[in-house]
């Protein structure tokens, strides 16, 4: 579970991002954060990650204090995040990639696990580089890879559907549903697919760096379509 | 018998578990150590000056032929003139790493000159692998000189790499590749402290669709110096592709000068040049997998240089 606690974040510029956040994140469901670009959904991301450290407030997971811990701490101690933007390397190969992932060296067959549960085929993947020869999609199903094999009490992924074509967040949408189902820790996508939104089981709506909404998808989703149904005619 | 220094120099440089397996030549402190020829590969010692004549027959197929050479001690400037004559339709791998080691005040040297006859249609894979090693002051160097001569529909894989220890490098390969043949080169390379790394390519790409591909990484860290020359002459329709990555660490300087020239109106010329410190985003990532920054720096360097 991750709760946090009165999180504010302003940006280098002096924009106040987060604005006094509170959220309690349970266990054992699949909650999407979602909101206008800009709205500080990544920022709240990076927060949990270790990526940014907050003016003030506190980061609590399963009860411990968090806030005060680096990325390498955080990620020791059970958190995992895939980055909006995956990186890449030149020199590591994707089977590097996900043993630094895992810990440890893997077997093809587990290799092979791995890269299926997210649509990838290990035998053309895992002696490739990470680098710019991979599409969007491809080094998506990756990051999303490194995750998996974490098995860490709390992930967050970040705008999983960012930079990727239809055909393959179709496919993601797949992985989602299966990760939910096998779901013992904490689960939180940042996104603004309704695609997504229709597979959670509770709904974020973070705004002007604030919780605007949270509940059950069947409380919180509809409100957010009929708002964004609204907008042309308003404009018209 | 082989000194110790000689054998940790080896296993560094080739694949030495006590043995070869192949036709080989061991060059020590300037003698021969050892030597084997095969069926289908001869090793000859030259007789109007140091080194080998080194000839594989015509269709010789998937054979090793290693030509290692260590100097174990300062005051050492060994020099050695290796020539490799590959027959028509021979398919070779040639392994010739080389290890310098000092423990004393004195510089310990290798000059290899290297010169590769490919003949049409064989095929070489040539790994050339460069250590230094021991605490001493003198300065450890490696001044490689590697000439070869693509006939028709030859191919001439090099792959040459410097690990690390070696104080001073000049590296210079020069090569003329003929119709349909293809030269590849995988250059890696590792500076730290006060070293200093020179490295520099011609190519003459002759022949009707000949090609190469240049592809160097280097890391300078400490207060290193490399510089990075290629230069790719397209004398015909051919296509010539130049790569330097590096990163630089700390005070690392890395110059890297790309030179392309294009004789016919059909030759294809590219070069490509990065130099940068190591991405943070790349420390990032690695750190949420649950890395330390600086694990994560190594890894990053070790995956780039392998």
């Amino acid at each position: 579970m991750l709760t946090l606690e009165h999180l504010i974040w302003t940006a280098p510029g002096g924009q106040r991002i987060l604005d006094d956040v509170n959220l309690v994140i349970p266990d054992s469901k699949l909650v999407v954060i979602t909101g206008p670009n800009g709205g500080g959904k990544t920022t709240l991301a990076k927060m949990i990650s270790g990526l940014e450290k907050p003016d003030s407030g506190r980061i609590y997971l399963d009860g411990n204090d968090i806030t005060d811990l680096d990325i390498t701490e955080r990620a020791k101690l059970g958190i995992s995040y895939a980055f909006q933007q995956p990186v890449r390397f030149k020199g590591l190969t994707v089977r590097d990639l996900l043993e630094l992932a895992a810990k440890r060296t893997l077997s093809e067959e587990e290799l092979c696990d791995t890269l299926s549960k997210v649509g990838l085929c290990a035998q053309e993947y895992i002696n490739r580089e990470v680098n710019a020869s991979l599409s969007g999609g491809e080094i998506k199903r990756i990051e999303i890879a490194t995750v998996i094999l974490r098995h860490t009490k709390a992930t967050v992924f970040d705008e999983p559907e960012a930079g990727i074509d239809l055909w393959s967040f179709q496919n993601l949408i797949g992985v989602f549903q299966e990760i939910r189902q096998s779901l013992t820790g904490t689960l939180v996508i940042i996104s603004h697919q309704e695609r997504i939104l229709s597979i959670a089981d509770e709904i974020v709506v973070l705004a002007d760096g604030r919780v605007q909404a949270a509940g059950p998808r069947r409380e919180v989703l509809p409100g957010l379509l009929e708002e964004a149904e609204s907008c042309p005619k308003q404009k018209g | 018998m082989m000194s110790k220094i000689t054998e940790k120099l080896l296993s560094l440089v080739s694949d030495w578990q006590g043995g070869f397996s192949g036709a080989y030549n061991i060059r020590e402190d300037g003698m021969c150590a050892g030597r084997l020829s095969t069926e289908h590969i001869q090793i000859e010692s030259k007789t109007d000056k140091p080194g080998l004549d080194i000839i594989v027959l015509p269709g010789t197929k998937g054979e090793t032929v290693y030509i290692p050479a260590c100097v174990t001690h300062g005051n050492i400037d060994d020099l050695v003139y290796n020539d490799f004559y590959i027959g028509e339709g021979a398919d070779v791998t040639i392994i010739a790493g080389c290890g310098v080691h000092t423990e004393d005040e004195e510089d310990a040297r290798h000059n290899g000159i290297h010169r590769f006859f490919l003949e049409k249609n064989s095929h070489v894979k040539y790994i050339e692998k460069h250590v230094g090693t021991g605490n001493g002051t003198g300065l450890r160097k490696i001044d490689p000189v590697t000439e070869a001569t693509l006939a028709e529909g030859s191919t001439l894989e090099m792959d040459t790499s410097q690990i690390g220890g070696v104080d001073r490098t000049t590296r210079k390969t020069k090569a003329t590749v003929a119709a349909d043949a293809k030269l590849l080169i995988r250059e890696r390379l590792f500076t730290e402290g006060t070293q200093y790394a020179n490295t520099d390519f011609e190519v003459y790409l002759n022949g009707e669709n000949s090609g190469t591909t240049l592809t160097s990484r280097s890391v300078a860290k400490g207060d290193s110096v490399q510089e990075y020359h290629s230069k790719i002459i397209g004398n015909a329709s051919c296509t010539g592709h130049s790569e330097c990555d590096a990163i630089i660490d700390d005070n690392g300087v890395v110059k890297a000068v790309p030179e392309l020239i294009a004789n016919d109106g059909d030759a294809a010329l590219i070069h490509e040049a990065a130099i940068g410190k190591i991405a943070g985003e790349q420390i990032l990532k690695l750190r949420t997998l649950g890395l330390t920054e600086e694990e994560a720096e190594a890894k990053i360097v070790s995956g780039f240089l392998k």
